[in-house]
């Protein structure tokens, strides 16, 4: 790709290129991104993506719509009940089923919950790749008491399954709202104490100010979504926008950062765990009693057409492209997911930084590579 | 004596018996910093830390070590093969060697020159040998990243560190280690108190020198890998190890000489706090104390077993201690090793509080703020001195 | 053991270092293995240093040439492109004329070594075998010969002017 030229002496220093990945540490999986430098100084990148490729797409088509749905889990793995929500409702609006309301509520607090394990993952790691050790232990603590709220409720952790097209498939348990006010007691807590290791450190502070710069129409060109384009001064979040599941009743606010630096998109996601905490809260509170599944065919059969729904993801816009040709399978499945495009802002912000920015900046991108890859 | 050396070996049996010493117990010591410092980590990040190997895992660095030792031996392809293999040795035997210049008590050092340690900072800095050749040995993209990064670093924070020291040395008016020791004596002072300004500077400096965090670039793992021993693997890697634990101590024992009053205890001129003077005896006592307590709280029998004859032994050094002329010589080790570890602790307290500072924030913290401020410390030292 | 012949033995022993030092120096193709046995030399004249119970500026020489300068030699030879260079030629094809040179210096040396014999002896190390010779070296730089020494540094200061000037691309 990148070669020295025939005429070069020796005392030509040569822009050096090396791979970062696809085994470092700090690529969060299998990103491989070859870097061009002089010295240290990033004169540009390439991803290379591809490793974790599934096939996920394809496997749609040879599964019914009730089979693929655990398969979504496995895409954005920290945030499989966000993934499991968008393609549910992808599937309800092709088929027009109505959802009962104690299910969207129930959703809307499993879903935030878990971008707010979503964000802890992504709290920890980043601080990791910034040489901040500690806090990833202290995020993993609390990480493990929500995942206990979605062992009790579907009996796993990480790659839930926790919804059903058209509803739920399991009433809640005994003390789940319990244990949900619980962690909304606890935590804001917690993230005062992370705070107080980050927000106002100096070396943080240095280390992510002006690092990464995002404009708001750049932010836009690239596609850009999630809290990565809302640090940019974007207020665009779909809860808000378009919004789906029980989010219309709920009361919160959407954070904005001012600069689109890696510093403005770590306060915008500290922020969106508070909120996050708000929402679960209401939910809970407001827990409506009834039904938790709607009226759904036995066999999965939409009609043909095709249908396009998206949702705010804990990484951005997360959306499903089904196209049904009226049998039990789909016809094709497209997914837009979120860390995929917000990827590709990589090159524009590190350009002219350092090899340490580099991860600074991967970090805060937030991808998961069982994502980009598919 | 029965058995008497001749003269002209005499004064060179001590030395020698010391450094088989040293080097025999370093790295067994090296090793336990590495569990001190797991432990203290594990504190901090609300864990525990090696239990498996041993009781509350105390036998875990010779696991460690047993492991490095009998790992496969390899060498990448396109290495410079001698270079590659000489590069750690370089950085272990340049660790050790300044090992031989710290006092350790008054009785208990392997040399005292009087441009001490003016030696000991000319050799850590051929250590820096060690690290660039390793990197760029390696032949590989990381290491030799690694190398340029920790070059640029130690060569400019050394300037911050010689600086930092020129400011303690002007109080003491000697380069010769014991002598340091002695002067903060007939001063009555540490000479933290007259050089607080040098001794944060040498503080931070220590750290950028020895690769610790927030300055820990040549090995930032997240950025490039391991940087310049990313190559390395089993026991050269363990030599690296080795001589990355040396270094801390030996800064941490120019701290500890320079500004901390060395084998002094504390207020060595108080007559009413001679009492400290039996600290060692109480120390091992407590040591014993909370062995035992603990054993008594183990599960397994081998443990229980293990912790007991550990609490056993902690109880007959201290006995040991009983003897006068034992306490005596000890007195001054126990003081030193107490502090030289208080200032270990505070590195690794700071490893797992802060995150690590860019190539570039480094250069200029080292350039624009360190060196100034050290160099201006020296110059109102010295008109002090002049005028008081 | 009679101290002269450790002395002498000493002193043979650290002038091979430095000899073969120098000589691998000069013939090794790879730019840093040339630096390791620089490296080698120089810490043979800071043996010769201590021998002579210049104690100081044994650990000066160690700390300025090897841990300074010897670093920032490899520093740079890491950065250039040393592949070209082991590629170029490393000695050029003049043998006869520098042959005649060599002659005649070393016939110069020999003449005046036979001229001179009785004068050449082991220097005397310094009176008191570890004198503080670091006051000795203060006293010496910065009262004795103050003015020559700042004039020096002032030089330096120039060069190190002018070699920033060069090497950076715009001012």
């Amino acid at each position: 790709m990148i070669e020295t030229s025939p005429t070069s002496t020796f005392l030509d220093a040569n822009e050096l290129v090396i791979n970062m990945g696809p085994q470092h540490p700090s690529t969060h999986g299998v990103l491989r991104v070859i870097l061009k430098l002089d010295g240290e100084k990033i004169l540009g990148t390439e991803c290379v993506i591809g490793y974790l490729h599934r096939g996920v797409e394809k496997i749609a088509e040879n599964r019914t719509y009730m089979q693929f749905a655990p398969y979504v889990d496995r895409m954005d793995y920290v945030a499989a009940v966000s993934n499991g929500l968008g393609y549910c409702e992808a599937v309800e609006k092709l088929m027009a089923i109505e959802v009962p309301p104690r299910a969207k509520y129930v959703r809307t607090v499993l879903t935030e919950l878990n971008r707010i394990t979503s964000h802890l993952l992504w709290l920890g790691t980043h601080a990791l790749d910034i040489g901040a050790i500690t806090p990833l232990f202290y995020c993993f603590r609390e990480r493990e008491e929500i995942l206990k709220i979605f062992e009790n409720y579907c009996g796993a952790r990480l790659t839930t399954h926790a919804f059903r097209i058209g509803g739920l498939q399991y009433e809640t348990y005994n003390g789940f709202e319990e244990q949900v006010r619980a962690v909304c007691d606890t935590f804001p807590g917690r993230l005062d104490e992370y705070e107080m290791l980050l927000t106002n450190n100096r070396i943080w502070l240095e280390r992510t100010k002006s690092v990464g710069i995002l404009k708001a129409d750049e932010a836009i060109d690239f596609g850009v979504t999630g809290p990565v384009l809302r640090a940019s001064g974007v207020k665009w979040d779909i809860r808000k926008a378009m919004p789906y599941a029980a989010y219309e009743e709920m009361d919160f606010d959407i954070p904005t950062g001012e600069n689109g630096d890696t510093y403005d998109r770590y306060l915008v996601r500290m922020e969106e765990m508070r909120q996050s905490l708000r929402i679960a809260r209401q939910g809970v509170d407001r827990l409506p009693a009834g039904p938790i599944i709607g009226k759904v065919p036995k066999v999965i059969k939409p009609p043909v057409g095709e249908v396009y729904h998206s949702i705010e993801a804990p990484k951005g816009e997360l959306g499903y492209y089904i196209v049904s040709d009226g049998s039990t399978q789909p016809y094709r499945v497209r997914v837009r997911p979120p860390s995929f495009v917000n990827l590709q802002a990589l090159d524009r912000m590190v350009r002219g930084l350092l090899i340490a920015d580099v991860v600074a900046v991967i970090g805060t991108i937030d991808i998961v590579l069982g994502e980009v890859d598919r | 004596m029965p058995f008497s050396f001749p003269p002209s070996i005499e004064p060179f049996v001590l030395p020698a018996l010391y450094i088989v010493i040293l080097v025999a117990v370093f790295p067994l010591i090296a090793g336990y910093i590495v569990l001190l410092e797991r432990k203290v980590m594990a504190d901090i990040q609300v864990r525990l830390g090696p239990m498996r190997v041993g009781p509350h895992g105390l036998l875990q660095p010779i696991a460690d070590a047993v492991k490095l030792l009998i790992k496969e031996d390899i060498i990448p392809a396109k290495a410079d093969r001698m270079v590659f293999w000489l590069a750690p040795v370089i950085s272990v035997v340049t660790a050790l060697v300044a090992l031989s210049l710290v006092p350790f008590s008054k009785y208990f050092f392997v040399a005292d020159t009087n441009v001490g340690l003016l030696f000991l900072l000319s050799i850590t800095s051929v250590g820096i040998l060690g690290i660039i050749l390793g990197g760029w040995s390696s032949n590989s993209h990381y290491p030799l990243l690694g190398a340029l990064r920790s070059t640029a670093q130690l060569v400019s924070y050394e300037v911050a560190l010689g600086f930092a020291l020129i400011g303690g040395l002007m109080v003491a008016g000697t380069l010769s280690m014991q002598q340091m020791v002695h002067a903060q004596l007939e001063q009555q002072m540490w000479f933290i108190f007259y050089q607080p300004v040098a001794f944060v500077i040498y503080f931070i400096a220590a750290l950028a020198e020895t690769n610790r965090t927030p300055f820990d670039m040549p090995e930032a793992e997240s950025e490039i890998v391991a940087g310049y021993h990313t190559e390395y693997s089993g026991f050269r890697f363990a030599l690296y190890f080795l001589a990355e634990y040396a270094n801390m101590v030996v800064v941490s024992s120019i701290a500890v000489t320079l500004f901390l009053g060395g084998w002094l205890r504390p207020f060595p001129n108080v007559r009413l706090l001679d009492f400290l003077n039996y600290a060692p005896i109480l120390a091992m006592f407590v040591l014993a104390f909370f062995v035992f307590l603990g054993a008594s709280r183990e599960r397994r029998p081998i443990d229980k077993m293990g912790l007991a004859g550990l609490g056993a032994v902690c109880a007959l050094i201290g006995l040991l201690f009983l003897v006068p002329a034992v306490l005596d010589w000890v007195q001054g080790l126990f003081w030193f090793v107490l502090k030289v570890f208080l200032v270990l602790y505070t590195f690794i307290w700071i490893r797992f509080t802060v995150p690590r500072y860019r190539y570039d924030q480094l250069m200029r913290i080292g350039w624009r703020w360190l060196i100034p401020l050290a160099m201006a410390n020296v110059i109102v030292t010295a008109i002090v001195m002049i005028l008081f | 053991m009679p101290e002269s012949i450790l002395n002498g033995l000493f002193f043979y022993v650290l002038a091979v270092v430095i000899l073969g030092g120098a000589i691998m120096t000069i013939t090794r193709r790879n730019a840093v293995h040339s630096a390791i046995w620089l490296v080698v030399t120089l810490m043979g004249v800071a043996g010769l240093y201590l021998h002579l119970n210049a104690e100081f500026l044994a650990a000066v020489q160690i700390l300025v040439y090897i841990g300074g300068i010897m670093v920032l030699f490899l520093f740079v030879i890491m950065l250039v492109n040393l592949d070209e260079a082991a590629k170029q030629r490393q000695f050029n094809r003049q043998w006869s004329l520098a042959l005649i040179c060599t002659l005649v210096v070393l016939v110069e040396f020999g003449f005046f070594l036979m001229r001179g014999a009785g004068s050449f002896a082991f220097a005397e190390p310094g009176q008191g075998a570890l004198k503080p010779n670091t006051e000795l070296m203060a006293v010496a730089l910065f009262q004795d010969y103050l003015l020559p020494f700042e004039i020096a540094s002032l030089l330096l200061l120039v060069a190190i002017l002018g070699a920033v000037l060069m090497a950076k691309k715009e001012i």
